[in-house]
């Protein structure tokens, strides 16, 4: 059987993976057709029906502008999930490319390499990452790349350690023999044996950007209003928790349905990608 | 031992001048400087002012002269002045960090004890509804925002139940021990859920494990009570993995601290730190950030020494 088809099969046999994925799946494109989906406009005022609790006609209720709350929710997704996804990319892609580097050429390049992985990784993540986030306008790119420049941290540390191990196989000493430069070998043969622990990094790297931003929204360090995400319309629902609770429960629970399933559906990665792990 | 300590402490001090140079890079980048703060009030204000204050800080120098000059004081124990209270930061943390280490350390109390609790049990019934209730709630306790779990207790037991104080350490006036805990219960609770949950999931796993071994199987076979082959033999060798991630984690409730506290208006380091973030006040937050990187460093440490202590089989030489 290919490694592939024993792939979908061990994950299949995950069902709670599968759900996960399901779910993922369909937030994400639910929010991504909000235009079309969202039953009212994004900013639609309406002034006659404010502070509604949650009913047949406002799903999920309105705010103090009589907006709906499960088209914000729809629109709010698009730009929180966006973040999740472009922070992963950038935290692992670059973390992979430190971890190859590092583990590829070995010697002073992998000593200078790990010291500056471990000077990053004794920073408390948050507290870091606040101050950074207080530098800049927060808009979705700088603060995905902001969130990515913290969390690249592990992912080096264990694809260097797949590195060394694929580095010392005898299919790399081949294609060296072959003429290949290093830059071949290392996109070519090493990175993609090491795509199991970069892919799993990166599944669990989605759902903790979408609650780091959640907490930077807390400190109104996040994404700025009119733009909408799930933890800058927590933040906004807090002084209103007594009398209109639905405004911070709902968002909250997006935030935890989404970050749940990413994380169920990494657990169900790992074992599928892992070959030594038991099947049961 | 002893010559690995040493190496070990050693070998912290180049990489705690790395973390410097990296947080004094990150916190001079910041744009517009300490007097942007004062800027933000909207009123006019003479340039030459401005420069005057800005010397008076120090600002004006050349960033690695700035360095130099700080760092050469953080080896001599000052931290330096703070920019918005004109007081030592060294004091300034030592006032503060009494209260932030009362809730790391209630809260590493209530998160061990609750994990050794459900990791144990979840072990010796695998599969079972307590064991999948255990999987879920550990999962809850890395996929909830932290702010808006806190949130959520506080709207329950402060504001509708009344049973607990919604903010603060204490009630003014009144000075005793049960309202000082009662102010501690939530906060500690908020910080502690995440860790309860990864480190009962951890002990599970290694727990299942070690029941799996022969020598637990000859325990068990000789006729010990099934409550001393788990707490006695078995826990014993689990729990060598799980308390160096503990020891680990003890760092990571200091970034935790910084949202707890804002959120619980607890008078600690955390919301110290943000509130210097806000006002610029560089060295307050070197300061902190140092601080919350030695303990990083210094867990560290402690965790592999606590890894070498309870396994004989594992030598540092």
């Amino acid at each position: 059987m290919s490694s592939r088809s024993l792939f979908w099969q061990r994950l299949r046999r995950h069902r709670l993976a599968v759900a996960s994925l399901v779910v993922v799946v369909l937030v994400s494109l639910a929010c991504l057709a909000a235009p079309i989906l969202a039953p009212f406009e994004f900013d639609q005022i309406d002034l006659r029906n404010i502070r509604q609790a949650p009913g047949p006609v406002h799903w999920l209720g309105t705010d103090d502008l009589g907006r709906d709350l499960f088209t914000r929710i729809l629109f709010g997704g698009r730009v929180s999930i966006l973040i999740g996804l472009l922070a992963a990319i950038v935290g692992t892609g670059f973390g992979s490319l430190v971890g190859a580097v590092a583990g590829y050429f070995g010697g002073r390049v992998d000593g200078l390499l790990m010291r500056f992985t471990d000077v990053v990784f004794s920073i408390p993540t948050l507290p870091l990452l606040i101050v950074l986030a207080s530098y800049t306008q927060a808009g979705a790119v700088s603060m995905s790349v902001t969130i990515g420049a913290l969390s690249w941290m592990a992912t080096a540390r264990v694809v260097r350690g797949e590195v060394l191990k694929i580095r010392a196989m005898e299919y790399i000493e081949a294609a060296r023999g072959l003429g290949a430069s290093s830059t071949r070998i290392i996109t070519r043969h090493v990175l993609p044996n090491a795509v199991g622990p970069i892919v799993v990094g990166a599944t669990l790297a989605v759902g903790n950007a979408i609650i780091l931003e959640s907490s930077l929204s807390f400190l109104g360090l996040g994404i700025q209003p009119p733009a909408r995400t799930w933890g800058n319309m927590l933040m906004d629902a807090q002084s209103t928790m007594q009398t209109e609770p639905w405004l911070s429960i709902f968002p909250g629970m997006a935030i935890l349905i989404v970050v749940l399933a990413v994380n169920f559906l990494g657990d169900g990665l790992q074992d599928a990608l892992d070959p030594r792990a038991e099947t049961r | 031992m002893t010559r690995y300590v040493v190496r070990r402490l050693l070998q912290m001090i180049p990489l705690l001048l790395g973390i410097t140079v990296l947080l004094f890079a990150v916190i001079q980048a910041a744009p517009g400087g300490p007097e942007a703060a004062l800027l933000q009030q909207d009123r006019f204000i003479d340039p030459a002012a401005i420069e005057a204050y800005r010397e008076r800080l120090g600002v004006d120098q050349p960033v690695p002269v700035q360095y130099v000059r700080w760092l050469g004081g953080v080896v001599r124990g000052d931290l330096g002045i703070s920019f918005s209270t004109t007081r030592p930061v060294s004091e300034m943390i030592l006032e503060r960090l009494p209260a932030t280490l009362e809730l790391m350390g209630a809260s590493f109390l209530i998160a061990a004890v609750l994990a050794f609790l459900l990791g144990v049990t979840s072990a010796i019934r695998q599969y079972s509804w307590f064991d999948h209730l255990g999987t879920g709630l550990s999962f809850l306790g890395i996929a909830m925002p932290v702010f808006w779990f806190a949130l959520l207790l506080q709207l329950l037991f402060a504001v509708r139940l009344g049973w607990l104080p919604v903010s603060g350490r204490s009630t003014v006036g009144v000075e005793s021990l049960a309202d000082h805990l009662l102010h501690l219960i939530l906060p500690a609770t908020v910080l502690s859920f995440r860790y309860v949950a990864g480190w009962s999931r951890y002990l599970r796993s290694s727990m299942l494990e070690v029941l799996r071994t022969d020598y637990v199987r000859t325990a068990r076979a000789k006729g010990l009570p099934e409550r001393v082959v788990v707490w006695r033999h078995a826990l014993r060798n689990a729990v060598i993995p799980v308390v160096s991630v503990m020891a680990l984690n003890l760092a990571g409730l200091f970034s935790g601290a910084v949202i707890t506290e804002t959120i619980f208006s607890w008078p600690g380091i955390g919301r110290m730190f943000v509130t210097a973030m806000f006002a610029r006040d560089y060295p307050l937050l070197m300061g902190i950030l140092l601080l919350g990187s030695t303990m990083v460093v210094f867990f560290n440490l402690v965790a592999d020494i606590v890894y070498g202590a309870l396994d004989p089989r594992i030598r540092y030489e």
